[in-house]
């Protein structure tokens, strides 16, 4: 049901006066939005610095003195962890989520604006936080994303004094920041939707952002509870994950704890985690293709159940991370299984993604290149995840560089190309001016070869047997030197796309700079968010009424009606039609 | 009503307006807060539950042991465990009374109940750190032994969540006790939302307290039948 009354609280609408109210503690979804954007994308700079050293390293091994074997360590930690939550999760969510969300149901705000706001300062606390410990004495983390014990806190490993303390404390912040900000989208999407807008006239992205909440606010207490249990290991020596150990010839006073206990709650969180960041990006780049296609989203019923069928799955296939870490083999059947199943919903969505296209009038925008790159990539890195969900493929190919090919496609690569998409897309809203499009296809075009340069030969490598996460090759004489080119090759690669993203960046500053505007909704989008009075929308979105909403978000190029597309908003009467409806069924 | 209806429907057929009455302002205002409050509950127990997932998984450990099993365990005898108890039902009942003195406009019999949960809730929280202390006289210290472990973390987490809610609930109180007879009518619709929100939170939180004192309180035997309906390997 949909609950206008909430939807169009302008009672509780201060409109903010001062510069402070109005950028800095501001209550409105779309500042907080881009607050979030861009602190997740300046975080996420760092992260691309971190791997292009990491790259260095591995391309030009013993070239550089200042990456000795633990700075490299703490640069794939860190690398890893900021992509994954604070730039994916944070963008997706926090940015895109905050945006669209209240724009795209038709409301003039979160139904918690002040709890909204919190979220994000508690948020941009927890990237302080994680960045100080780059600053403490031995340096952050060098634990690896997965932070697995006992080696995440015993000497060794690179910053278990502070650096571990403090990842996990920024970790326990974050996980706050978005419960505060879920509870959010999930209580505005099902109570502040405006008159008409069922849920299943919701835009795909909706659905995406909606379920993805969902989960991430059922994934990350298994996060938060293995971050308390592991900070009490290290600070008070309590014995939840550390077992009976000698460490540097003493027997420490740990005794009878569970590693493998941990690697449960950490995929418990981990593998929902990967669809937290991918179905907001399946529902966006779902509405990228349907607009600049000019046709409805293909299947758009199946879509929406597929993304709700994934949401579920994804709680049960967590173990299938954990095939070498000596559980009983069992197990490994029950979640190879499940893993394939997963591929049933999430083909679907790929084929409905194709058959969209299919006979499409599809504009070659920048937004769109990004979005069918999106479906190339996200194909070959969920092929490989196939191979990787079996047990016994796994078993030789996990410790490679297969895994690192294979991830980096699939969550890392794709979730990016929908981020590009989106916000190409989207700018013109946000900011009321179009990005440059040449500097966008050149962007385009490197990042997109360049993964490809990146990844697919990292496959190779993987069958190679060369093992990841090593600082440098020792006791790997079974692979041929000329591996060693390849990775040569790789680092250039990616130095070239790290460098590309400064064409992004650029295109970004140049456009906010100049003055002239695009027109109001320059792709011809049908979908609420861009029918607002003023383009940037203004604060409370719609003026003095509410939107009411007549049609799903896909009405393109209907037959028997004279418009190219038609708007949510707009009534039955108000269509021209060239002939009477029905005729052409 | 069928939650999954909504996804039935075919939005791609014309069918035009979608004449739906909105409720009232301060109904739906209720109801997104009675949403987001069921939500937040509903990740507070997946925060529990793992906790005491892994609570079973670790007491099959040999070097587990219960905190109940022998006569000179702290649990064996739950005196104390029922004294908190008793404290934060009070705290429970106080604020049930609260919410039904409310609903009959009986404002100071609601300030009064307000009052008494506040006082109870305290009471409890400082009853639990006092247990604290008696089994650190014991002993029983917090990483002598996984069981310790768990107690002093899921009650000191049980605590954080109950201080929060006491901070939401003082200002509400506070907010009960500006309210004045002339225009209480009115605003004790309000109040009532808030209070319906509270009395649950304050129910739930209870009966998260009863669960963590039966896992703190239970024989050896009854962890290991439970671990061996999870599925765990039990020796």
């Amino acid at each position: 049901m949909a609950h206008t009354a909430i939807a169009d609280q302008s009672s509780e609408l201060h409109d903010p006066r001062s510069f402070i109210t109005r950028y800095i503690w501001s209550q409105d979804h779309k500042v907080i939005a881009i607050q979030y954007g861009i602190t997740a994308i300046g975080v996420g700079l760092v992260a691309l610095v971190l791997s292009g050293l990491m790259r260095l390293q591995l391309g030009f091994p013993d070239s550089f003195d200042f990456i000795n074997p633990n700075a490299y360590l703490q640069f794939v930690t860190m690398h890893g962890m900021i992509m994954v939550i604070y730039l994916l999760t944070a963008l997706l969510l926090g940015g895109f989520g905050n945006y669209l969300i209240p724009l795209m149901i038709g409301a003039r705000d979160m139904v918690f604006p002040y709890m909204n706001m919190l979220s994000y300062w508690t948020y941009l606390l927890s990237v302080l936080i994680l960045l100080a410990s780059f600053f403490v004495p031995g340096g952050p983390t060098g634990a690896g994303w997965t932070l697995y014990p006992p080696q995440a806190i015993l000497p060794g490993t690179p910053g278990i004094d502070l650096g571990i303390v403090l990842m996990l404390v920024s970790l326990a912040v974050f996980i706050i920041a978005f419960t505060m900000g879920g509870l959010n989208y999930v209580t505005t999407i099902l109570q502040a939707r405006t008159h008409g807008m069922t849920l299943m006239r919701m835009p795909l992205s909706l659905w995406g952002i909606f379920t993805a909440t969902v989960l991430g606010l059922l994934a990350f207490p298994a996060l938060l509870v293995s971050a308390i249990m592991m900070a009490l290991d290290k600070l008070l020596g309590t014995s939840f994950f550390m077992p009976a150990l000698v460490s540097l010839g003493d027997q420490l006073q740990y005794q009878g704890g569970s590693p493998l206990l941990f690697q449960h709650l950490f995929w418990f969180f981990g593998h929902p985690e990967v669809y937290i960041v991918a179905l907001p990006a399946f529902g966006m780049v779902s509405d990228v293709l349907s607009v600049h296609a000019r046709k409805n989203i293909f299947g758009y019923r199946m879509m929406v159940w597929a993304i709700v069928i994934i949401g579920f799955l994804s709680f049960v296939v967590w173990a299938h991370h954990m095939y070498v870490s000596g559980m009983n083999p069992l197990f490994g059947y029950f979640f190879a299984t499940t893993t394939l199943i997963i591929a049933v919903p999430t083909a679907i969505k790929v084929y409905n993604w194709i058959l969209t296209l299919w006979r499409g009038n599809i504009h070659l925008t920048v937004p769109m290149l990004f979005a069918i790159g999106f479906i190339f990539t996200f194909t070959h890195g969920g092929l490989t995840g196939l191979f990787l969900g079996n047990v016994v493929v796994d078993l030789p190919l996990s410790d490679t560089y297969f895994v690192v090919g294979h991830f980096h496609m699939v969550m890392g690569v794709s979730p990016i190309m929908v981020l590009f998409a989106a916000i190409y897309h989207w700018f013109p809203l946000m900011s009321g001016k179009r990005l440059n499009d040449t500097l966008g296809k050149l962007h385009f075009w490197i990042t997109f070869l360049g993964t490809y340069a990146i990844y697919l030969p990292m496959h190779y490598l993987g069958f190679l047997g060369v093992p990841r996460r090593y600082y440098a090759m020792s006791g790997t004489e079974f692979i041929p030197e000329s591996a060693q080119t390849l990775n040569a090759g790789i680092t250039i690669s990616a130095l070239i796309v790290g460098l590309a993203q400064l064409l992004f960046i650029a295109n970004l500053i140049l456009t906010l700079r100049k003055s002239e505007h695009c027109e109001r909704n320059p792709w011809h989008a049908a979908s609420l968010e861009w029918q607002t009075p003023q383009i940037p929308p203004a604060h409370g979105n719609w003026g003095d009424k509410l939107p009411r909403v007549y049609r799903w978000a896909y009405d393109y190029s209907v037959p028997g009606v004279a418009q190219d597309y038609i708007p949510q908003n707009m009534p039955e009467q108000n269509l021209k039609r060239t002939r009477p409806e029905g005729s052409s069924q | 009503m069928k939650p999954w209806l909504p996804l039935l429907e075919k939005p791609w057929l014309p069918n035009g307006d979608d004449h739906r009455s909105a409720p009232p302002q301060e109904v739906s205002k209720f109801r997104a807060k009675d949403i987001g409050l069921r939500f937040f509950l509903a990740v507070v127990s997946v925060f529990f539950l793992l906790f005491l997932l892994t609570f079973l998984a670790r007491s099959q450990y040999p070097d587990f042991v219960a905190l109940a099993d022998n006569v000179w365990q702290p649990f064996y005898q739950t005196r104390r465990l029922w004294l908190n108890t008793t404290f934060l039902l009070l705290a429970s009942i106080g604020l049930q009374a609260a919410l039904v003195f409310c609903r009959r406009q009986q404002l100071r019999h609601t300030q009064l109940a307000l009052i008494a949960t506040l006082f109870f809730s305290l009471q409890f929280l400082i009853a639990q750190l006092w247990l604290w202390r008696h089994l650190y006289e014991l002993g029983f210290y917090l990483s002598a032994n996984p069981a310790n472990s768990y107690f002093y973390v899921l009650t000191a987490l049980h605590g954080l969540h109950l201080a929060g809610g006491m901070v939401v609930l003082l200002s509400i109180t506070l907010r009960a006790w500006r309210l004045n007879l002339s225009t209480y009518p009115l605003e004790s619709q309000a109040l009532q939302n808030s209070l319906t929100l509270c009395t649950r939170y304050w129910h739930y939180l209870l009966a998260v307290w009863l669960v963590i004192f039966f896992f703190s309180a239970s024989s050896p035997g009854t962890y290991k039948t439970l671990a061996a309906l999870c599925g765990y390997p039990v020796t």
